[in-house]
């Protein structure tokens, strides 16, 4: 694979270091001569010195023939032009960006960029899986479609405890992928499979189902 | 009109005055107070009671500082600061989130000119725009 990065901050910089350990091809662009000299001692020649979001240099990058590209700047205007341009000049059909305020995952997404990285959501749902009841915790949206990725564990209160997954009336489309049960263990849902306590479900659903699914799943009565 | 500029540098301050002089409803955004220097005085700051100024301090890569600038509403929005990327991601927002009428984008770059007029942005090219009045200047006895 050939990936572009945008950014030799801490982070592209260890991407890199990852990408290349893994054998991939890695071209880094970096305005700071410093940070690229640096990157260049210790990754081999892999930096080109100048600004990621200028075709000129995403060309030099060899982003024609990218398989995705990776935007890490510090500036979300930055690392969304960025993939904007390696998208609709470049043709790269993976774009990767930080979001750095998370108010902006949504308008990444639909000003086209394939996956938004936010800092803040990443801890926001390690935190939200610690706490009680919380309901359903975003894994992942599906690429290229509406549909994403929850979990949910069922509480003890739960109508579904002790429940046969067939009788849980999902909305239509929504599947249940995997249940992690209180041991630890992932099981392939058959229809007969009981639900217990503390049971992780992995559901594959759709923003707009998402409701329906989790009061089926962890309603009271 | 009502009208929303990006950007007080040079372009954006000079277009703002203009407009303002001709009987617009123009509000000018930008994130550096300094810049507002380059506005007449009494357009610099709006007042309590809502004054003359025309100055909103914020970002305008921000939906907030947007709004406080009256983009929801506003017939035109205009990018205009000297950096192409804030202005394409202004002008995006402008255009997508908040759909005024009217938006027009300055860029330096004329290879992402390309890309974002394919993309349904209207831009304007300040590099090209010098560049020819250099060159039909050049052109004259």
């Amino acid at each position: 694979m050939y990936a572009v990065i945008v950014g030799c901050g801490r982070m592209g910089f260890n991407l890199a270091r990852a990408l290349l350990e893994q054998g991939h091809e890695v071209t880094v662009t970096e305005r700071d001569l410093e940070r690229s000299k640096v990157a260049n001692e210790q990754l081999g020649q892999v930096v080109v010195v100048g600004d990621g979001c200028e075709p000129q240099v995403l060309r030099e990058a060899g982003a024609q023939r990218a398989d995705v590209l990776v935007a890490l700047t510090g500036k979300d205007e930055d690392n969304l032009v960025a993939c904007q341009v390696a998208k609709h000049l470049f043709r790269v059909s993976r774009t990767i960006a930080l979001v750095n305020n998370p108010k902006n995952e949504k308008l990444f997404h639909l000003l086209g960029v394939d996956v938004q990285l936010s800092h803040t959501s990443m801890v926001l749902q390690h935190v939200e899986e610690e706490l009680p009841g919380a309901g359903v915790v975003h894994m992942e949206g599906l690429r290229g479609s509406n549909w994403e990725l929850v979990s949910i564990k069922i509480p003890s209160d739960a109508m579904a405890v002790g429940k046969p997954l067939r009788e849980m009336r999902l909305p239509q489309g929504s599947v249940v992928s995997l249940v992690i049960g209180a041991d630890g263990l992932a099981h392939f849902p058959s229809e007969n499979i009981l639900l217990h306590t503390g049971d992780q479900l992995l559901v594959v659903t759709s923003p707009e189902s998402e409701e329906t699914v989790r009061e089926t799943l962890t309603g009271v009565n | 009109m009502k009208v929303v500029i990006l950007g007080c540098a040079r372009v954006g301050a000079w277009l703002a005055a203009e407009l303002h002089s001709q009987g617009h409803h123009v509000r000018i955004l930008d994130e550096d107070e300094e810049n507002f220097r380059r506005l007449p005085v009494e357009l610099r700051t709006i007042g309590e009671d809502g004054g003359e100024g025309i100055a909103v301090l914020g970002d305008g890569t921000q939906e907030e500082d947007l709004i406080r600038a009256g983009i929801e509403g506003a017939d035109v929005f205009v990018a205009t600061l000297p950096q192409d990327t804030p202005n394409l991601m202004a002008a995006q927002i402008a255009q997508h989130v908040f759909h005024v009428p009217r938006v027009v984008c300055r860029l330096n770059d004329g290879e992402r000119q390309g890309i974002y007029q394919g993309l349904g942005l209207h831009v304007i090219n300040a590099t090209q725009l010098v560049g020819e009045a250099l060159m039909s200047s050049l052109r004259e006895p």
